[in-house]
């Protein structure tokens, strides 16, 4: 399961930014252990890990929308232990201002590579929607994140 | 064709990840779903890997047997719920240090048997009581446990002691003084009556 650690990092990073990623992490693996006796030997553990990831980044969302801090852009406040070239500010901001559905989309088909039949399980639509919200976020943040050389 | 797009979320990645580990290794214990802990030890027997459940330690095993293998299987006999957790390994690694420093000649941890029973049991439990230093005979041990013919048997259950160093299979020697067949190979064997011989 370790071996999984650094792509569900990645994944949280993108859909909850780098200071909450780390409380959305340390909760889907501790989920992970307690439900991992029950998962079928043949399960794809990691997208499986996803999917818990998914469930405790909108936990940890609804956390942060409870507290009073305003949030309509992603924090910048420092984590206590954090290194600050662990934080790419250009990209966060694209990825924050992504619609959620979008972000999301990104995180897992680019990042996580997940099918888009999955990913729509997990955002309620269609593959066809969870594909489109893909293909447009990741559009978008080409456009405004200017750090971009891949185009 | 994202990966450059992407790197940002890989940056200072593995510190990120040991802090997460550390935690996670913390919040595990507290939860009480981690039901086996482990980490390895160097030793002059080389890497020792050192497995832990709630009861006590459940397993040491050498490299020769394959760390990742020797943990599949602890997955499948006890529990998946494995982590790498030094923590609550931390006595029995300084007492084997101990041990190896020729400062130690007991070891004093619980330990779990559960992955020995019946017969080869029997033979583990006595092994314990085999002192440091003193050796006995496959044939002796077989006496010892009241099946005098199961010569045999006796070796099959040290080759399958599954805490070797800790529970001293290796004091169980051929009745014609030589060292004979080790879990951990006849060199580790030797290794470990001559620090004890010393």
């Amino acid at each position: 399961m370790a071996e999984h650690g650094a792509k569900v990092l990645r994944v949280c990073r993108a859909v909850v930014g780098p200071v909450d990623a780390e409380d959305a992490w340390s909760e889907t693996f501790l989920s992970a252990l307690r439900g991992y006796p029950a998962l079928p030997a043949d399960a794809n553990i990691e997208a499986w890990l996803v999917t818990i990831a998914h469930r405790r980044a909108i936990d940890v969302g609804r956390a942060r929308s409870r507290r009073p801090v305003p949030t309509d852009t992603l924090p910048d406040r420092p984590a206590a232990h954090a290194d600050p070239a662990a934080r790419d500010p250009d990209l966060w901001t694209a990825l924050g201002r992504l619609p959620t559905k979008q972000r999301r989309a990104v995180a897992y088909h680019h990042i996580a590579g997940l099918p888009f039949a999955e990913i729509a399980e997990l955002l309620g639509n269609s593959p066809d929607a969870a594909r489109r919200a893909a293909a447009d976020g990741l559009r978008t943040l080409r456009k405004h994140y200017r750090e971009d050389e891949t185009a | 064709m994202n990966t450059n797009l992407f790197d940002a979320l890989a940056t200072d990645e593995a510190a990120t990840l040991t802090r997460l580990h550390q935690r996670l290794e913390h919040d595990a214990n507290a939860a009480d779903v981690l039901d086996v802990a482990y980490r390895t030890i160097d030793t002059p027997v080389g890497a020792l890997l050192l497995a832990a459940t709630t009861v006590g330690l459940v397993r040491v095993a050498y490299d020769v047997e394959g760390h990742d293998a020797v943990l599949a299987k602890l997955a499948d006999a006890v529990s998946p719920r494995i982590l790498r957790a030094p923590a609550r390994l931390d006595t029995v690694a300084r007492q084997i240090d101990e041990y190896f420093a020729k400062r130690r000649t007991t070891f004093d941890v619980l330990v779990d048997l559960r992955l020995t029973d019946g017969f080869r049991r029997n033979v583990i439990e006595h092994l314990r009581d085999i002192a440091y230093g003193r050796r006995e005979s496959y044939a002796a041990v077989a006496a010892a446990v009241g099946s005098p013919k199961a010569v045999r048997a006796v070796g099959t259950a040290c080759a399958n002691n599954p805490l070797p160093v800790v529970i001293p299979c290796h004091r169980v020697v051929r009745s014609d003084g030589s060292t004979g067949q080790y879990v951990g190979g006849p060199l580790a064997k030797s290794t470990l009556l001559d620090l004890e011989a010393a």
